[in-house]
């Protein structure tokens, strides 16, 4: 197989891509793949892919105003500074104590994510249930008026209405 | 509950049945989840990781999972049973070698286990032989509920179940496939298969040894976003996409083999032969790396209907020393047990005694060339 972008090299990279549902597909030479910045690296440990966004955040800004002085989780005592070195976190609160350092990195390991959507315990407050359930039906109901599924969309607008 | 009740038999995730087991060695599901109430474990001391311990393993130990359930602390461990259980997939390496007060609670039939104070508070996993994530997906799902019913977790709506490390918050599920991939290896396009999985979001590792050295053609797949997409969603990808596209491309470079080098398989499955009947040494890594391409001779005359001069031979195997074959030719079973029973720690425990590196590449050669001889 040819190379897609300069049609002489033999394809060796195939890369696939699935994009609200699409798939498309690929394939490039290792040079032009290079050029296009194909990552052929295999899968970065996460420690390393850690230790690499962190060391070029947060910013003082990011750390909301608390240049030079370290911010300490009031709970566990952790601070940023012990989570560059050990890659974990001190306790649950500081996620939201160090909320604003952890967001870039929270989103870059889940492509761009920033709310959960999946499993509740069931012990979670009914009204939090709720909410997560309207913030999923919203999530779908984008993604059907963008593929022009009408049909979907008025489906989930019902439920939307049943569940608020 | 020994270990070594355990220990010289084939486990049931490794046994080759399942669906698409020809290219699918086994499925997984593991959540990660925390106790509300108490710190992660780097801020633990011992004392409150025990508590931990006690209160995860009260609970585990309780539910009915339809199975025998056995509890093993991994810090009061000898070290080699360490080594068998990450050998045997029932905890990890960071488990096994981790610090404080730590335990395992696992079924008895390995479809099971609760890993306790590893990174979380608690990692459970199911575990099944073939292509079965979705019947993984819900039983895992009804022990996590049960689990649920007693103790409560750390979640926050907005970023759902709170991991230690920010890499698995969200649904804190890894989803992971175990591959058996020789042809893709032979015909030197692994790459194309390490490609595709990169494109996915999958991380790749191999499945037995250390590094991300593939030993024996085993591949794990796993994926590695866990937030803001469901468990239901990842599930569905594998099942529909990941998973069917990666054993097109094997079964395609097995047919490959077949129709067009022929010489070439021949080649590899002879010379796996001639080296596993006849050696009187092996190391784990050769070991694995030879019966892969006997795997691969079985499975193209099962799958495929494969014959040619070497799968023929290969087939004619009696593949003796094995309980679970009726002497009626070698079986996939017996291959995998080989696998399984010749890695290092348990080559020592069903050995009844530790063995320098020598001594058991010289048991490990023995009890291959007893199996296949006949
Ligand atoms: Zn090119
Ligand atoms: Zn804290």
């Amino acid at each position: 197989m040819q190379c897609e972008i300069c049609q002489k090299r033999e394809a060796t990279i195939h890369l696939t891509e699935i994009t609200d549902g699409v798939r498309t597909e690929t394939h490039l030479c290792e040079h032009c793949a290079a050029e296009e910045g194909v990552a052929v690296k295999s899968h970065i440990p996460i420690n390393e892919l850690l230790s690499s966004l962190l060391s070029v955040q947060p910013s003082d800004e990011e750390l909301g105003g608390y240049s030079g002085e370290e911010l300490s989780c009031p709970h566990c005592g952790f601070t940023l500074e012990k989570f560059r070195e050990k890659a974990v976190l001190g306790c649950p609160y500081d996620y939201d104590v160090f909320g604003k350092s952890l967001l870039p990195l929270i989103k870059k390991t889940h492509d761009g994510n920033t709310k959960h959507c999946g499993k509740v315990p069931s012990r979670v407050p009914e009204d939090s249930k709720k909410q997560l359930k309207l913030a999923k039906l919203r999530q779908q109901l984008d993604e059907a008026v963008r593929s022009e599924d009408y049909e979907l969309a008025a489906k989930l607008r019902d439920k939307m209405a049943e569940n608020d | 509950m020994k270990l070594t009740d355990i220990s010289d038999k084939l486990n049931e995730w490794f046994s080759g049945a399942g669906p698409m087991s020809d290219v699918v060695i086994s499925s997984r599901v593991r959540l990660a989840r925390n106790l509300a109430g108490h710190k992660f474990l780097s801020r633990c001391s011992n004392a409150e990781k025990s508590v931990i311990l006690k209160k995860l393993k009260g609970v585990l130990m309780s539910l009915d999972l339809g199975d025998d359930v056995f509890y093993l602390s991994v810090d009061g461990a000898p070290v080699l049973n360490r080594r068998f259980l990450v050998e045997r997939h029932l905890i990890s390496q960071h488990h096994a070698f981790g610090k404080g007060p730590r335990g395992v609670v696992i079924a008895r039939r390995e479809f099971f286990t609760a890993m306790i104070n590893e990174e979380d508070h608690l990692r459970m996993q199911v575990l099944k032989s073939g292509c079965q994530l979705s019947q993984c997906i819900d039983q895992i799902n009804r022990i996590d509920d049960m689990v649920e019913e007693k103790l409560a977790y750390a979640f926050s709506p907005r970023y759902g179940y709170l991991t230690a490390c920010p890499t698995n918050l969200g649904t804190a599920i890894r989803i992971s496939v175990m591959l058996h991939l020789p042809a893709l290896k032979i015909t030197g396009q692994i790459e194309k298969f390490l490609n595709a999985t990169r494109a996915l979001g999958l991380a790749v590792r191999g499945l037995f040894g250390e590094g991300t050295e593939a030993a024996g053609d085993f591949y794990q797949l796993s994926n590695q976003i866990t937030l803001g997409v469901s468990e239901q969603e990842i599930v569905h990808r594998f099942e529909h996409v990941v998973i069917p596209e990666i054993a097109e491309y094997e079964n395609a470079a097995r047919e490959t083999l077949l129709s067009e080098q022929e010489y070439l398989l021949d080649d590899k499955i002879s010379r796996a032969m001639a080296l596993l009947k006849n050696a009187h040494l092996i190391s784990s890594q050769e070991a694995l790396f030879l019966l892969s391409h006997l795997r691969l001779g079985l499975n193209m005359h099962e799958h495929l209907g494969a014959s040619t001069p070497a799968i023929d031979r290969l087939c004619a195997l009696r593949g003796d020393h094995c309980a679970d074959s009726k002497n009626e030719g070698l079986s996939i079973a017996t291959i995998n047990r080989l696998f399984m029973l010749t890695l290092p720690a348990h080559l020592q425990l069903n050995y009844g005694k530790e063995l320098d590196s020598a001594h058991r590449d010289a048991l490990r050669a023995k009890i291959i060339r007893a199996t296949l001889s006949g």
